[in-house]
């Protein structure tokens, strides 16, 4: 039999991503033909500004290569654009006459730049930004001329003035609103966000209204001149103020439009045969300009396509966000607020922290952040499902780690599992058996429940989950976490108070601390005793002695128990460069101490497994390596890329800088671990953006990152700054760690720390204030000045007796 | 639980010093290791080394109080009976030890 034809209009996102979604469900049903006016295979329209700005190029934004549409037999006609619509012969013909025949149309034309209908509007310099060719000119043009105007200030206007200022242009944006961004932010949260841009060298000008552009003989754009007889100098002119659903060709065939192409729940027009998907659309009397709500339609469309005949749109949430590198901000639904609704208000302008929830009817209906966005999917779910939020109400403010652990996915969740679903994946542990030991067991807390069933007591991704079901379970009988919880069973303070008794007292001892803090137990326990010991080390370097005691076993013996009692053994690889001689110690020490299992590591160096605990010191020994300390709540491992020395777009020497801030950090503790990466282009092959700090080399300097995290809730690194020597990067990445040093919680990684200063605030310590920032440096450089390797103290005898087990000599007991 | 010992042959296994206080040293025997235990007050215990969840070496854990909990997976034990703490249910064997002269003996009968 033959296959019904599909043809498609628009080769973009949102019919492309219908075609996907059609062929998982329904991968044979159709011969599929796409044509698209633009010479290009589907690529992020997103990712113009990443492109502008200069951070990606375009091929690493091009979603579906030339090979899927193959792979896929789709037949492709780029550069030809759909001139007509023939309902009757059911046909499509493109403007230079190809004609495709269809069973189904999809039309997915996108919008088109809203142009100012002023007089020089058709001068040369004069464009708008939609598509790769808008952002090459800018390209371009940033190279040979000075002067840039954009005019609109939303969220397309600022990434493309952004993006022409990083490419060296003075830009001024022109904006007839009173704020920026006025359609996304409130007052306050625009404000901030204009400071924030101006620091960066942008200029404003707003409740502008343009009038003329005015050129010059040779018909090129060189001023914008405003209503108020004001005019700027302008070599390139950005229009960015809107855009209109591109319904020409719909029009054309006579389809039923209505600013968008009107269409049904099922994405179809009026037409039964075709259907429309996409920017281009209005659904219910709205037309979107944001992909997430398009994708939802291409699902829907595919079903019906497919001829399963289920899904139903129902229209979309919006929400915003800004892509340009280092700003943060969120928004979604009704944020300015009104009538009826309640605000909640966190500000802090000097921090850069501005959050402001609207609540009606027990609902969260609105959320503008700016500064800190952390919350911001968070917010956007409770939004989006209208959950009452009585319960969360007096602490709904500080996020989701405020009501469980950073939670996955937990909220709505809990209550709609099965008795049967696990919920601890670590543990096997089942929803059912979490709800029995709450109830028969009269359980009110987390701890309570990771004590009695091991549920969220490893590596601890449910315990949101966990929340809920006490909640659930409960009802109003749950008792949540205190926000400032005490340390341990052992003392009410918490770990602010113990550092803070700790600096302002000069205690440099266990006991001390224990005795002016009247603890309940003579020496602690084994939660409370390992942080004692990190905030007394780490605020009296060369002052507080070490106590081994009162250290996980791990980093006792500096090595990593296993789960048979014996130990794994990784020695230090600096960025992941070794050589033969080290290749062949490690060969003849697997030999001579029967190691079971040599592993290549997650962190670019090797590990013997298997050590039995009283080889430990001469097999150190025989490696001759340092220590790599990958048992320790301390720095771990600088994962480096080969960088400019070999790797054919390398821009600096990412291999030796990684080497560099390994030796320097070389055996320092830290509240928890510590991981670190060098990339040398932004392809990022060292995997910068998950680390604590992430260094990624580019052509003029160095760009950092803090607050990765690859672990249990993988983590993005925020930007901190750009710096250009080799000596900034070691100064303010050293300096950042110390601050974390000095002010984290112990077993908070980077990422929880900065949650709870803000990354503001960091800025503020480590870029903006230079003595601060070199006085933190020192203050690292210090404390680790002198510190021994602990491998070669222990080869030369330290703790000796911890390593030898004591032999029996009499025979003969009773087996 | 533990099984009446015979107490009669009390066998020298070492200085208490050569234990670090709050700390723990492994006696090697065929029949299974012992973890030997010194407190912050020079009390000295003595348990198999073999965690009653799924036998981590208790002599690696942290010594607090008169309990240590285990490196594998937190258990807290007390170190005079040998029970595991609520809400963890378990018994490690618990072996006589004493000290006399600044010497610590166990029992192993
Ligand atoms: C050996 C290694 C796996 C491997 O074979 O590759 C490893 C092994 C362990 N990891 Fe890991 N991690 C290893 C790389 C990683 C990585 C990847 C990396 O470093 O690039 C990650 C994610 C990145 C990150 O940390 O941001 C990783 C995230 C974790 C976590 C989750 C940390 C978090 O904050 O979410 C834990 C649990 C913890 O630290 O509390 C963990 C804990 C552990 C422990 C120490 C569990 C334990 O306490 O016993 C594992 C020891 C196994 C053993 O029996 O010796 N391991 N672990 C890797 C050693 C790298 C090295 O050379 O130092
Ligand atoms: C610079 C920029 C940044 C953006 N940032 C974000 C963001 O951060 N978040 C977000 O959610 N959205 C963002 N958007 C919006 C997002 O890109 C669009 O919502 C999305 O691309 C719309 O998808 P679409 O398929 O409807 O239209 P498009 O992706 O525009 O695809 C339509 C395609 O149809 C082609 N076409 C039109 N008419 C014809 C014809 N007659 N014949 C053949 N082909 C035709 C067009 O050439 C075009 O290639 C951004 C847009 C831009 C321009
Ligand atoms: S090595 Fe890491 S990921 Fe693998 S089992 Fe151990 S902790 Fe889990
Ligand atoms: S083996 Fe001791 S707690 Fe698991």
């Amino acid at each position: 039999m033959k296959k019904p034809k599909l043809v498609v209009v628009g080769n973009g996102m949102a019919g492309i991503r219908t075609v996907e979604e059609l062929l998982t469900l329904a991968p044979d049903l159709y011969e599929i033909t796409v044509l698209g006016a633009e010479p290009y295979p589907n690529y992020n329209r997103i990712l113009l500004s990443p492109v502008l700005a200069g951070e990606q190029e375009f091929k690493d934004i091009v979603l579906n290569p030339l090979s899927w549409y193959e792979e896929n037999g789709i037949r492709l006609h780029l550069g030809k654009s759909v001139a007509r619509i023939d309902r009757h012969r059911r046909t499509v013909v493109a403007d230079d006459g190809t004609e495709e025949p269809y069973d189904r149309l999809l039309l997915a034309t996108g919008s088109m730049p809203f142009i100012l209908p002023v007089p020089g509007k058709d001068l040369k310099g004069v464009i708008s930004y939609r598509d790769i060719y808008d952002t090459e000119t800018m390209i371009a043009t940033a190279k040979a001329k000075k002067h840039a105007v954009v005019i609109g200030g939303g969220l397309l206007g600022l990434e493309a003035a952004n993006g022409l200022k990083i490419r060296g242009m003075d830009v001024t944006v022109v904006h007839l609103g009173e704020w920026l961004l006025d359609k996304q932010l409130d007052v306050t949260a625009g404000q901030l966000l204009q400071t924030s841009l101006e620091e960066r060298g942008l200029t404003f000008l707003l409740q502008k209204q343009t009038a003329e552009l005015v050129g010059n003989d040779a018909g090129e754009v060189t001023a914008v001149r405003f209503k108020d007889g004001d005019e700027v100098a302008a070599d390139l002119v950005v229009m960015a103020v809107g855009i209109r659903p591109n319904t020409a060709l719909a029009e054309s065939a006579g389809l039923h439009c209505n600013r968008g192409i009107v269409v049904s729940d099922a994405l179809q027009t009026f037409d039964p045969r075709i259907y429309a998907v996409g920017e281009c659309v209005s659904h219910r009397g709205v037309a979107y300009g944001l992909v997430a709500p398009l994708f939802e339609q291409a699902k829907v469309c595919a079903n019906h396509l497919a001829q399963l005949g289920i899904g139903q749109y129902k229209g979309s949430l919006l929400s915003t966000k800004l892509k340009v590198t280092g700003i943060d901000l969120f928004s979604a639904g009704d944020f300015m607020g009104g009538e009826g609704t309640e605000d909640i208000v966190l500000s802090d302008p000097a921090g850069g922290v501005y959050k402001k929830l609207v609540i009606k009817d027990d609902q969260l209906v609105g959320a503008c952040l700016y500064g800190d966005t952390a919350d911001g999917a968070w917010y956007f779910k409770l939004l989006r499902e209208g959950r009452k939020i009585a319960d969360l109400r007096d602490h709904i403010m500080f996020g989701e780690s405020a009501i469980g652990d950073a939670g996955v996915q937990g909220q709505s969740r809990a209550g709609a599992m099965q008795d049967s679903d696990e919920v601890c994946g670590c543990n096997g542990v089942c929803k059912g058996s979490i709800v029995k030991a709450i109830k028969d067991k009269g359980l009110f807390t987390v701890d309570d429940v990771k004590k009695h069933t091991k549920a969220a007591s490893s590596c601890g991704s449910c315990t949101g989950l966990v929340e809920q079901i006490l909640m659930n379970t409960l009802g109003s009988s749950f008792q949540e976490t205190p926000k400032t919880k005490a340390v341990c069973g052992c003392t009410d303070h918490n770990h602010g108070e113990v550092r803070k008794a700790i600096r302002e007292h000069h205690l440099t001892s266990h006991k001390a601390v224990y005795d002016f803090l009247e603890w309940r137990t003579p020496n602690g326990c084994a939660t409370c005793r390992p942080a004692v010991n990190y905030y007394l080390i780490s605020t009296w370097p060369k002052e507080a002695v070490d106590d081994p005691q009162s250290r996980f076993v791990n980093e006792r013996v500096h090595a990593n128990i296993q789960k048979d009692g014996t130990f794994s053994v990784i020695p230090q690889m600096k960025g992941g460069v070794t050589n033969a001689s080290e290749l062949r110690r490690i060969a003849d020490v697997a030999d001579k101490y029967h190691v079971p299992m040599v592993k290549v590591t997650g962190g670019q160096r090797i590990d013997l497994l298997g050590v039995k605990k009283e080889d430990l010191v001469s097999v150190w020994k025989d490696l001759g390596m340092q220590s790599g300390h990958a048992y320790g709540k301390s720095i771990r491992t600088v994962k480096t890329c080969v960088g400019s020395e070999f790797c054919r777009f390398g821009t600096q020497n990412s291999t030796q800088m990684g080497i560099d801030l390994e030796t320097m950090l070389a055996n320092m503790w830290s509240p928890h671990k510590v991981k670190l990466a060098v990339s040398g282009c932004p392809r990022n092959c060292a995997e910068s953006g998950i680390k604590d700090v992430g260094v990624i080399a580019v052509d003029s300097g160095w760009e950092l990152y803090v607050g990765g995290n690859g672990g249990i809730k993988t983590e993005v690194a925020q930007f901190l700054c750009k710096v250009k020597t080799s000596d900034e990067v070691k100064e303010y990445s050293g300096a950042f760690l110390q601050l974390y040093r000095e002010e984290a919680y112990y077993l908070d990684r980077t990422v929880h720390y900065i949650a709870r200063v803000g990354l503001d605030y960091i800025k503020q310590r480590v870029v903006d204030d230079a003595a601060n920032r070199k006085a933190l440096y020192e203050r690292l450089l210090y404390s680790l000045e002198g510190l021994p390797d602990p491998w070669a103290a222990r080869i030369a005898g330290a703790q000796k007796n911890e390593y030898i087990p004591i032999k029996l000599v009499t025979a003969g007991e009773p087996a | 639980m533990n099984a009446p010992l015979n107490t009669e042959q009390w066998l020298r296994v070492c200085a208490v010093t050569d234990i670090p206080v709050l700390g723990s040293r492994v006696v090697e025997r065929d029949a299974g290791n012992i973890a030997v235990f010194r407190t912050a007050t020079d009390n000295v215990f003595a348990l198999l080394d073999r965690c009653p969840h799924k036998a981590g070496p208790l002599s690696q854990g942290i010594v607090h109080g008169e309990t240590v909990t285990c490196p594998l997976h937190s258990w807290n034990i007390d170190l005079s009976s040998g029970e595991a703490r609520a809400p963890d249910v378990g018994c490690a064997r618990r072996f006589p030890a004493k000290v006399e002269n600044g010497d610590v003996y166990l029992a192993l009968g």
